[in-house]
């Protein structure tokens, strides 16, 4: 019936490690190869083009400290994703709980207490989380009660949190100093120190190289780790082996909101000092695919957002330098993620000849 | 061989699918007006070389004759063309369309309308020359099992052909619809044609075939006339090894009853009623068999007792206490061990490691976790423990689940639940699909259980596994218990009654 010489055929054995860590590799190389193809339609070289971004993200000082301020919201919202999708939890809401953990910072600055600056910064980070968590849940609850489809829910759940920030920033919280659309100056008191000086990495980046350890402790050693395992491997066998499915999935978007929370208390209290509109270049969705590329692995997630953070940072240096559209950056994430998600194919099939 | 009155002669037939060699140079023919069987464990190669006859896969290398005459097949269209027909184990009917309508689906004909009265006065002369009744205007969801099957049958019959076969068709039938089945088998032989019948039930074989040929491992193992052989050769030439039937025959002392349902009452997922007023109790030191056609309530009960359905009346009692409304975890805890009939959906999480699912009952206890953390050493020695006593073939403790053998499969289940020391044990199915070993394995583990004085509950469609193990036979119709049998009380064939709707009072034992 068929004469096909070439058949797609599901894999009998799981790939090699090393298979495994030369998928994301590929893919990067595969996405700039198709970037290229923009490029050349623009009429730039794109060998220039790719060289330029990687020296403007990490050819000096200045610019390399510039990458891991982008890099901090990017390895949180990654991490925030990859959690969630481990229990197949699938959270596109990062943006959304971002910017819920943002307008949580902000209240909590507002207050302007006068107690000592690490509890205060706790004190946020907390909110934050929380906040972050709660916007969450609000989709894992509809997921178990209702079964409504939590990709629609998250994503949706953006827009209604993006322009709750952009209604208060515009009303109540309007600075009346300035009369701008922002919320006015957080105390000194609330932000965030600067780690090195003349630069803008702050401690955020603590904040969140501990969230992705927590990841991998979660992973690798806690309790919590295998039940979201199970539950997002299969969620009928769960709950036929006694595993509380619904509580775990709703812990599972607590922490992965909470976490995509904490983006964005890091941005408000480490970088803007106050709350403002639009605020984020759509983190959270460069979270999915940090997410996607780190394989929903601690290291992964790692080393795919300083990916990013790359591209993001030199795509702006090098549409200074030579006029190239910031936007490439966005192409580049967006054809990274299809080539990944075409590539993680090859992990379930393998291409096998026919005689 | 090459003989011209040979309807079917297959030459070296190869067959290769990742990782075994399905069919390894298969000889095999078939004559007009005879009945071979195609004998052979599960994954020795019997429903490959028949899919390459019907033309479903294509074979590697050999030569295939069909009356004589060498010949490709490459689909079910071409078999059909040459006169070749099967009957799958799965059934190919149309749910909503009434039986004539199924039978005439996908025929040739010149005509562009098709009176149904002369189709059906067609079918009654089919029914009437080959014993097999049924109303051709009832719909097919209306219909049991064995009545698919003859439909499955007579759709055959009906494209006219010469050679048939039949792979492994009384697996869903009862004693009396195998007789039927065996009674219209002769007929077409008497008539002429070529049946091949694939099956792994030994005195079936025995009773219907005029030739044995027995399939081991993608080979010929032995060529017997049924005559001249008995059981215990053809197991050994299955197998390759003497076996044993695992036989229980001490009917050990009764203890205090550990599993109670009173009234059972519940609903099927699309909502008719599937149990109805079923009781009944299971005490310590004994196995009970569910007997029963399946789907007549069996998976109902099944989910009920394993805590994912919720009956709509009636109660369940464990040692006296009432678990109706208790989870699965809760069930776990009172120490319940459950063995789904689905045991890759249910019974373990595929993509996890094989010593994930060897503890993901238990993972929360005492030794295996504190409140935030997993104990590994303590847990990879002990998942280490259980597959050397079980005897699970693995590579190491950490591939994923899904790489395993059916058998090991089944086999993590059970040492999974029999580790957790149970009072009482559902074991649904357990060794459907499995090969001979395995399910020697099984059924000394649930002979184990119970001469420690625990209660088993088997639910199986095998009615010869039932009667071996069980000290107490139930049997299911309907959603209803038609009556309880004490271990050789009734004949096979008056539990063959029951199983489909007469009740034990109405057998005249």
């Amino acid at each position: 019936m068929f004469n096909l010489k070439y058949k797609i055929v599901k894999r009998e054995k799981t790939p090699s490690v090393y298979f495994q860590i030369l998928l994301p590799l590929i893919s990067i190389f595969i996405s700039l190869l198709i970037s290229s193809i923009f490029l050349i339609i623009a009429k730039i070289n794109p060998i220039n083009a790719i060289i330029g971004i990687f020296i403007g993200a990490l050819g000096s000082k200045f610019s390399f400290f510039e990458t891991i301020v982008k890099a901090i919201p990017i390895i949180l919202t990654g991490t925030a994703v990859a959690i969630a999708f481990n229990s197949r939890f699938f959270n596109i809401g990062a943006e959304g709980q971002m910017y819920a953990g943002a307008l949580g910072a902000t209240w909590c600055g507002l207050l302007n207490l006068s107690i000592p600056k690490p509890f205060y910064i706790l004190f946020a980070i907390i909110i934050g989380f929380l906040l972050g968590g709660a916007w969450a849940t609000l989709p894992a609850y509809l997921k178990i009660k209702f079964k409504v489809d939590d990709v629609v829910t998250t994503l949706l759940l953006n827009f209604i949190m993006i322009y709750i920030v952009s209604a208060i920033v515009y009303g109540p919280w309007r600075d009346p100093v300035s009369n701008w659309p922002q919320s006015p100056n957080l105390p000194e008191n609330i932000i965030f120190p600067i780690i090195f000086p003349k630069s803008r990495v702050h401690i955020g980046i603590f904040i969140s190289l501990f969230s992705v350890l927590f990841f991998y402790i979660l992973t690798k050693k806690m309790k919590l780790g295998f039940e979201l395992k199970a539950v997002g491997s299969s969620e009928k066998a769960s709950n036929f082996l006694g595993l509380n499915v619904s509580k775990i999935i709703i812990i599972s978007a607590m922490i992965s909101g909470g976490i995509a929370g904490l983006a964005g208390v890091s941005e408000i209290l480490g970088l803007h000092y106050h709350l403002v509109d639009n605020f984020s270049p759509g983190y959270g969705y460069t979270g999915i695919v940090v997410a996607m590329l780190g394989r929903l692995e601690p290291i992964g997630v790692l080393l795919s957002s300083f990916f990013f953070a790359t591209i993001i940072t030199g795509s702006q240096v090098m549409s200074r330098v030579s006029g190239v559209n910031v936007y490439i950056s966005d192409v580049i994430q967006g054809i990274t993620l299809l080539v990944m998600l075409s590539i993680l194919l090859f992990t379930e099939f393998e291409i096998r000849r026919f005689k | 061989m090459t003989n011209i009155e040979n309807n079917v002669l297959l030459k070296g037939i190869k067959k290769r699918f990742p990782g075994v060699n399905a069919n390894d140079g298969i000889d095999f023919y078939a004559k007009k007006g005879e009945i071979v069987s195609l004998l052979g464990e599960n994954g020795a190669g019997k429903t490959t070389l028949m899919k390459i006859l019907y033309g479903l896969y294509t074979k590697d290398s050999g030569e295939i004759y069909i009356k004589g005459r060498k010949v490709e097949i490459n689909s079910p269209k071409d078999a059909i063309d040459l006169g070749i027909g099967m009957v799958h184990q799965h059934f190919t009917l149309v749910n909503p369309f009434t039986v004539a309508e199924n039978i005439i689906l996908g025929l040739k004909s010149n005509k562009l309308i098709i009176s149904i009265e002369t189709v059906k006065e067609k079918i009654k002369n089919y029914m009437e020359k080959y014993q097999i009744y049924i109303n051709p205007d009832v719909k097919i969801r209306e219909l049991s099992v064995g009545e698919k099957q003859k439909v499955e049958i007579l759709k055959i019959l009906f494209r006219d052909i010469d050679i048939l076969i039949l792979d492994e068709p009384t697996a869903v039938l009862t004693p009396q619809e195998v007789n039927e089945l065996f009674k219209t088998l002769k007929i077409l032989k008497e008539e002429g044609k070529t049946i091949i019948f694939i099956s792994h039930k030994l005195y079936e074989v025995l009773e219907i075939s005029d030739r044995i040929v027995v399939l081991r491992n993608g080979k010929v193992s032995g060529e017997r006339d049924p005559k001249r052989t008995n059981k215990k050769e053809l197991a050994t030439l299955m197998v390759g090894k003497e076996v044993f039937d695992v036989i229980s025959l001490t009917s050990s002392k009764e203890k205090d009853t550990v599993i109670e349902l009173k009234d059972i009452n519940a609903l099927s997922y699309r909502g008719h009623v599937a149990l109805k007023n079923v009781s009944f109790n299971i005490k310590g030191g004994e196995i009970v068999g569910l007997a029963g056609v399946s789907g007549n309530g069996q998976k109902e009960l099944e989910e009920i007792i394993s805590g994912i359905k919720k009956p709509f009346k009636g109660k369940i009692y464990f040692k006296n206490i009432d678990i109706t409304n208790k989870s699965p975890k809760e069930r776990i805890n009172f120490r319940i061990g459950r063995i789904p009939e689905d045991r890759m959906e249910l019974g373990l999480i595929l993509d996890l490691s094989v010593f994930e699912n060897l503890i993901v009952e238990c993972y929360d206890k005492n030794n295996f976790s504190n409140k935030v953390f997993l104990n590994y050493k303590y847990i990879l020695n002990y998942s280490k423990n259980l597959i050397d006593e079980f005897d699970i073939k693995t590579p190491n403790l950490f591939v994923k689940t899904k790489t395993l053998s059916g058998g090991n499969l089944q086999k993590c289940i059970l040492a999974r639940i029999l580790s957790m020391n149970p009072e009482f044990v559902l074991a649904a199915q357990p060794t459907r699909g499995l090969d001979v070993g395995a399910t020697e394995f099984i059924h000394r583990k649930l002979l184990e259980l119970r001469d420690k004085g625990r209660g088993v509950l088997l639910i199986s469609e095998d009615l010869d596994e039932i009667l071996n193990l069980s000290d107490r036979i139930l049997v299911i119709y309907n959603g209803e218990i038609m009556g309880e049998a004490k271990r050789g009380e009734l004949s096979k064939e008056q539990i063959g009654l029951m199983m489909t709707g007469s009740k034990k009072e109405e057998l005249h034992v």
